[in-house]
């Protein structure tokens, strides 16, 4: 293996060099080729065993082809080709040296389908995954948190996903830290993996599900054990009361909180924040200030990317169920005020 | 010809109507081909609209509902108004030649699987412009759930409006089109034989059109069920897909893909039969392993049906069968790749040809390996974790459907053109269609193993600046309309030459089938006696067959043309369009004519 690891490593090498050349723009934030995680090393192995064994029949199955065009393209005079019918021993050596390859690569191929089944350790982050037209929503039974779009995660404890959906079929896709798996109403999957380096990694629906599942994003927060802490901390923690916000922030919570017509159109219809109103349909915004993406990583979670998702989310993401309201730039300005001051 | 041969339709009907109430198999062919092939373009310029939308992120030339749309016909046009009926072109036209027949078995069944096929694609792709006629925002209501159409999505609830109506709908007509081709193809390949055309020397097209056959008459109910079911949620209010009244939404994953794997078989055995005809004429060379290559082929066409779960491994089925399932994938590769290396013994010691049908031969061997191979990756369960519903497996089936059947198909329409038109194609626009096809390709679709390892997932209408993949997409999408340029030089190849081009004579390529024994083209009863065969390639062989005379020696009776297989098939096509506009009316109206042209037909009196 430590041989293989070597060739690995000279042609990774070649292969970058290949993507310079056409001229990609750097780091590829989506790789799974860059595994972060033990379930995407796991991945990670078997695929580059395979492929070297790709490579070899590719290499040798193509050579001959391009030898037999070259050494047998017909010469004018040669003599009538010799009319053979067929070899069995020869049928039987090429039924049998792809079998071998392929017990070859059976073999780790169960071995890991095994490994990677995502059944949780002892003492695993539980998370249940919800999957929504076209958003995420995250809860912690450990903590009672419950999030959005942005997954929290502690490096080096493994984290335990179960994964269902509220809707129609999606998919949980990290790419960096490990495979996909479908997100199934009626069905409860999972997903268990270990972080090994702190930081953000990006990931996304995987599964066809309607007109903006483009724009399903969600980002993976793989924070130090004392910065995870933290963010629990802040979660957990109550809102600011009314009578401390700044009186912009307060014209904020007053939008937040108008019923307006239809009613569908209020912001409490859909969304919950602790100890102001209870929707359940659109993300938890309890926190919501403390998030650097808004509407599932459409936008950055910046004042002027917050205006924009309110003056007109159905714009940022097509279909969405979140409405153009018709808000005013002034109740923008106060909403995006009250809610990036939930934190 | 001086005698009494009665000819297909009345002298004095126009063109037209001896087209439309044609039972020939060679018209019929010819139908199949013209028709399939228009679809394949129309395919082709959705492929190259999703490919100018992806050619930079955040790009907006369609908007994300057209996109969705686009993808979504794509797939199910190349599939099946495209590739399916191109194949059914060669069924039709080569399959009685090669078996020394006057026809199919069931001429007029044979005419109204063409006419429900093209009510079919014609009702589904309507929905690009019906929009209005269903109350919706916009000009086009075409299908936009996907190709594999996955429940829940496709529910009422979630689809409200009638582009899922269109897709439903659309793919049961399509359904019966394809299975009573089946059964007739089935039928003539095992009774209509000539007198010592065994089983064990029938060309190898028309042995992989049997197995292809066979795996449309079994494979094709069980999407019907799936649909039917499909049709019932949504139009009657039942629940099979209704998770809330406890159904499964993997019953339909299950019932799809125990079509949808069979159904790449039944779209690549056609191309392989056909590249086991065009490599040994043009080698001078019988085909190596006769009998392995034809039973690699039922066994694929068997095996087939044991592998479908290998498009679920991301959907939480437990590892135990995920294993069994990479296993019996794994497994498939076997008697594929004794496919290619019997086609390579094929070529070894011969006097190779590189007229343009063995370009594409070869390329097909070329580029289906690296489709093979790109296969054998996910069917290990915890790598296609990373690689399904990425631009990865869009890169693996392109280089199966496009480099595999695609290639294969163009292999047989130059292999065959001077037989059905009496012309040879110009071989250098043969050439250049065949480099600008095989630079194309490569552009188009290698890049795309890439673009999904490094994380695009597929069926997505944009994607963002950070993901980096922004170059690759763009040559990518160089590559796609490298391929339509290719695809304009054939068409020009053909307007030219189906007038124009050489003569071609019985037999242009010197090969070794019946086929090729008789004019080109052929006339409306083939043979002019019913050949008697007495080798695996007669033409070959040193025991000569007895000649096959000009004339007949007697007169020869060929069924005269029926107009109610396109009534019936009218009749089906107007059931759809009944349930299309919920209105019951129509559609039992639509019915009432579908009875009555079938009772019509069977009493109809018909010379065979």
């Amino acid at each position: 293996m430590a041989l293989l690891r070597g060739q690995t490593q000279t042609a990774l090498a070649l292969g970058a060099l290949m993507m310079w050349v056409v001229g990609c723009q750097g780091p590829f934030p989506q790789s799974t080729l860059a595994p972060t995680a033990d379930f995407g090393a796991h991945i990670d192995d078997l695929f580059r065993w395979i492929f070297w064994f790709a490579v070899a029949v590719f290499v040798v199955v193509e050579a001959l082809l391009v030898y037999v065009l070259i050494r047998y393209r017909a010469r004018p005079g040669a003599p009538e080709p010799e009319r053979v019918h067929g070899n069995t021993l020869l049928e039987i050596g090429w039924t049998m040296v792809p079998a071998i390859i392929l017990i070859l690569i059976a073999a780790p191929t169960i071995q890991t389908i095994f490994r990677t089944d995502g059944t949780p350790a002892e003492g695993a982050l539980e998370v249940d995954v919800i999957g929504h037209q076209w958003w995420w929503e995250y809860r912690y039974p450990e903590f009672g948190i419950t999030t959005a779009n942005e997954l929290h995660v502690q490096q080096g404890r493994q984290v335990s996903l179960r994964l269902t959906s509220q809707d129609v079929i999606h998919s949980f896709w990290a790419p960096r830290l490990g495979g996909k798996r479908d997100v199934i109403a009626g069905r409860t999957n999972r997903l268990a993996f270990t972080p090994d380096s702190v930081g953000v990694f990006l990931g996304q629906c995987a599964e066809f599900c309607g007109e903006s599942h483009a724009k399903m994003g969600l980002r993976v927060m793989v924070d130090a054990p004392e910065d995870f802490a933290a963010w629990v901390e802040r979660e957990r923690s109550a809102p600011a009361p009314a009578e401390s916000l700044s009186a912009l922030a307060r014209q904020g919570l007053e939008a937040f909180r108008l019923v307006r017509e239809p009613a569908s159109n209020s912001c409490i219809a859909c969304h919950a924040v602790q100890a102001v109103s209870f929707g359940v349909l659109g993300p938890n915004l309890s926190h919501v200030g403390g998030r650097t993406t808004v509407g599932a990583a459409a936008l950055p979670n910046t004042p002027a990317g917050l205006a924009q998702w309110l003056r007109d989310p159905v714009a940022v993401k097509p279909g969405s169920k979140m409405p153009r309201i018709g808000l005013t730039e002034d109740e923008i300005t106060a909403l995006v005020a009250y809610l990036q001051g939930l934190r | 010809m001086a005698t009494a041969v009665a000819h297909e339709a009345p002298a004095t009907r126009s063109v037209l109507w001896s087209w439309i109430t044609t039972t020939d198999h060679k018209r019929i062919g010819i139908l199949y081909g013209v028709t399939a092939f228009a679809f394949f373009l129309l395919g082709g310029l959705e492929a190259l609209v999703i490919r100018l939308q992806l050619a930079r992120s955040e790009n907006d030339l369609v908007s994300a509902d057209m996109f969705n749309q686009l993808f979504t016909m794509h797939g199910t046009t190349m599939v099946f108004l495209a590739i399916m009926p191109l194949s059914a072109a060669f069924f039709n036209y080569i399959v009685p030649l090669q078996i020394g027949a006057r026809d199919v078995a069931f001429p007029r069944l044979n005419a109204f699987s063409y006419w429900v096929f093209l009510f079919g694609g014609l009702i589904l792709n309507s929905s690009f412009i019906a929009g209005p006629l269903f109350g919706a925002g916009s000009l086009s209501v075409a299908p936009n759930a996907g190709w594999f159409g996955y429940a829940n999505l496709t529910s009422r609830a979630y689809s409200p409006g009638a582009n899922i109506d269109f897709w439903v709908l659309g793919l049961q007509i399509l359904g019966v089109a394809s299975l009573a081709a089946g059964f007739n193809f089935i039928v003539t390949i095992v009774n209509l034989r000539a007198p010592g055309m065994r089983l064990m020397r029938l060309p190898v097209f028309t042995w992989m059109t049997l197995v292809t056959q066979f795996i449309v008459v079994t494979a094709f109910p069980v999407i019907t069920i799936a649909l039917v079911f499909l049709m019932f949620d949504r139009f009657f209010g039942t629940n099979f897909y209704s998770v809330s009244a406890g159904g499964d939404l993997l019953l339909w994953q299950h019932l799809f893909w125990l079509f949808g794997h069979p159904e790449v078989y039944i779209l690549i055995l056609p191309a392989m039969g056909i590249v086991s005809e065009v490599l040994p004429t043009f080698s001078r060379k019988p085909l190596f392993g006769y009998a392995v290559v034809v039973y690699s082929g039922l066994l694929i066409g068997v095996m087939g049906w044991g592998v479908w779960s290998h498009h679920m491994f991301s959907v939480g089925l437990g590892p135990i069968p995920d294993s069994v399932f990479a296993a019996t994938t794994m497994l498939i590769a076997i008697p594929t790749g004794v496919k290619i290396f019997n086609w390579l013994a094929t070529m070894w010691g011969g006097q190779l040809r590189f007229t343009t049908a063995m370009l594409f031969a070869v390329g097909f061997i070329a580029m289906f390996i690296i489709g093979g191979l790109s296969g054998v990756m996910h069917a290990a369960p915890p790598a296609d974790l990373q690689q399904t519903d990425t631009y990865f497996v869009v890169g693996h089936i392109h280089y199966v459907l496009f480099g595999g059947a695609i290639q294969g198909i163009f292999a047989g329409i130059y292999y065959w053109w001077p037989k059905v038109t009496g012309r040879l194609m110009n071989e250098r626009l043969g050439r250049v269609h065949f480099t600008l096809s095989f630079i194309g390709m490569n552009l188009a679709f290698f890049p795309m193993h890439f673009i999904g390892l490094l994380g695009m997932p597929r069926r997505v209408y944009t994607y963002g600046p950070e993901l980096g993949l922004d170059t690759l997409n763009l040559v990518s999408t160089v590559g796609a309309l490298l391929i339509g340029v290719s695809v304009l030089v054939f068409l020009v190849n053909a307007w030219r030459t189906r007038r124009h081009g050489d003569i071609a004579g019985n037999d242009p390529w010197g090969a070794a089938t019946l086929e090729w024994t008789i004019p080109s083209p052929p006339p409306a009863y083939n043979f002019t006696v019913i050949p008697e065969v007495v080798s695996r390639l007669p033409r070959w062989s040193r025991t000569q067959m007895k000649a096959i005379p000009d004339v007949p020696p007697e007169p020869v009776h060929v069924p005269g043309g029926s107009y109610w297989p396109i009534v019936a098939a009218a009749g089906l096509a107007g059931m759809a369009v009944g349930a299309l506009f919920h209105t019951l009316w129509v559609v039992l109206a639509a019915a009432a004519v579908l009875v009555v042209a079938i009772y019509a037909w069977a009493f109809e009196p018909f010379e065979v």
